[in-house]
């Protein structure tokens, strides 16, 4: 495996504006962190805590995901369609395994330190949660699951707009539906059980669980595992296919 | 060095290469010459193995383009006609991630792309990021990348494509020292005097197809030594003759202001066509 280059090289351009890097990785969150936190949520109760303790760990696991998929498939993206920069790889000796391993680490890094931030922010502002390695794990998982979906994604887009139509028809529903903001069992069936075909709904689970101090869903965890080894997959199989 | 056996290439209902065999010998520069859609692209990525071929295959240093695509990767150094270098990157970061992908070592890393932007005289650019390069300097730029890693055949697809004269010069003298360094090369271009200068042999190609393949001197051949036409009217009578003495004698009786020139590649290509290759 040579991954580490084309890694490298993607994290070679996040230093060279660091600023920019952590403006767009900050953005979302606080905006969230302002809204359900502080405006919306402000002395509602839920579950014994405030509000703001019960969407942290979801606010965390969207922001891990947006910082991922985001970045990841603008890049393959437009290194595929437009600069061709994806074709430099593609005549190097470099497997598709490796190429999908490469960019799928860098959403890791950028999903995971956008959720970092917001934690911070979080644990600043007071919000009550329990940490352990399991959950940070978890956001790990979250951070490359989505990077590898980014990967398959934009080698399956053929064009900038499907790329965003993709974002709009999957990745957004997902963000609002999977128990970000509230717990799934508020939804009526069939949305209830609906819902659970997003991994996004059990990071959220397994993430609140271990937040809260109780025993995570080792069901959700398997599922969460097992979408990032089919995502990853689908990645080194759709970069294989052009090269 | 590379073999090509009734290589094709199919887009839909367009067969943009229509089974071609060539055999490039160690040590040689190839040209494949032809006017715009004539395949040349179509038939460097299936050798670079950005593309597969619809049927057919290739060896390139010995290895199947098919089988071993890993194997021909190593061999082989790529100019695309695209510039696809890293702009946010400097010129030196734009080699250093070509040799990390070609697992070079650092100290080696660092020797070769001194090395290399000193032969295309960008040694003095290597702290600037590519997007404040001009196009002549990104061409170059991206030859060196192609050869960071000494592979032993490299591919150039219109190594000079959209460059002033001057620019293009340089970039000619550079390919000759290359050919002098025992590297095999193929190019492809548009540009007649190009293929003349640079190529040990052309394979001339049109729709696909290739249609005269030798030494440009005895593509020449073929067709005499001079040409003799109306002044300012290349389109219209012209005769090709053995000798200077001989065409202005006929000259006498065209009834027009005559020039005499030499044969050129774009002459056999019209005379094989009745098109011209350049636009
Ligand atoms: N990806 C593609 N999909 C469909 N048709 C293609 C594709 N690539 C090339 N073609 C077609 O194949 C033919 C050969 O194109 P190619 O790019 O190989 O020509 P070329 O000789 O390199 O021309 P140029 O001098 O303009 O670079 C053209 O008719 C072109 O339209
Ligand atoms: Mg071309």
């Amino acid at each position: 495996m040579n991954f580490y280059p084309i890694f490298w090289k993607d994290m070679l351009l996040i230093r060279r504006k660091p600023w920019k890097f952590l403006a767009s990785s900050m953005i979302m969150p606080l905006l969230y962190l302002v809204t359900f936190g502080w405006g919306l949520g402000r002395g509602m109760q839920v579950a014994g805590g405030t509000y703001l303790d019960f969407v942290l760990p979801g606010l965390l696991v969207m922001s891990a995901m947006n910082n991922s998929f985001g970045p990841v498939s603008t890049s393959v993206n437009v290194s595929k369609l437009y600069t061709k920069t994806i074709e430099e790889v593609l005549v190097s000796p470099v497997g598709p395994w490796s190429i999908a391993l490469g960019r799928a680490l860098t959403g890791l890094v950028r999903g995971l330190f956008s959720a970092l931030l917001l934690l911070i922010v979080g644990l600043v502002s007071g919000v009550h949660l329990s940490l352990s390695p399991l959950f940070f794990l978890v956001l790990v998982l979250t951070s490359f699951c989505f990077a590898c979906a980014a990967v398959a994604a934009a080698m399956i887009a053929k064009s900038h707009e499907d790329m965003s139509n993709f974002n709009s028809f999957v990745i957004v529903p997902m963000s609002f539906l999977s128990g970000t903001f509230f717990t799934p069992d508020k939804l009526p069936e069939p949305f209830q059980s609906a819902v659970l075909i997003y991994p996004l709904t059990h990071a959220n689970i397994v993430l609140r669980t271990l937040a809260a101090g109780g025993n995570p869903s080792i069901l959700s965890l398997a599922v969460l595992a097992l979408y990032t080894a089919f995502f990853y997959y689908l990645a080194g199989i759709t970069v294989k296919r052009v090269s | 060095m590379i073999h090509t056996i009734d290589l094709k290439k199919q887009f839909g209902s367009v067969e943009a290469v229509k089974g071609i065999n060539v055999t490039v010998e160690k040590g040689e520069v190839f040209g494949l010459l032809g006017p715009n859609g004539a395949g040349k692209t179509t038939t460097i990525r299936m050798l670079t193995t950005l593309s597969a071929p619809t049927s057919g295959t290739a060896t390139v240093d010995g290895h199947d383009i098919r089988q071993n695509s890993l194997a021909v990767k190593k061999a082989i150094g790529v100019v695309p006609q695209m510039l696809n270098l890293d702009i946010d990157l400097t010129a030196a970061e734009n080699l250093e991630y070509h040799g990390r992908l070609h697992r070079m070592e650092q100290q080696d890393r660092m020797a070769r792309t001194e090395e290399l932007l000193r032969f295309v005289g960008l040694w003095d650019k290597r702290d600037t990021n590519v997007e404040h390069l001009s196009g002549g300097m990104r061409r170059r730029l991206l030859i060196a990348r192609g050869l960071m890693h000494r592979p032993r055949v490299v591919f150039m697809d219109e190594p000079t494509v959209g460059l002033d004269p001057q620019a293009r010069h340089m970039i000619w003298g550079m390919i000759e020292d290359l050919k002098r360094s025992g590297i095999t090369i193929m190019l492809t271009t548009h540009y007649i005097e190009e293929a003349d200068r640079l190529c040990d042999r052309v394979a001339v190609m049109r729709q696909g197809k290739i249609i005269a393949l030798g030494a440009p001197a005895d593509l020449k051949a073929v067709i005499g030594k001079y040409v003799l036409e109306c002044l300012g009217r290349h389109d219209l009578v012209r005769r090709f003759l053995w000798s200077r003495e001989e065409a202005l004698e006929a000259g006498k009786s065209m009834g027009c202001d005559v020039v005499v020139r030499d044969v050129t590649l774009e002459d056999v290509f019209i005379e094989l066509t009745g098109e011209r290759i350049e636009g």
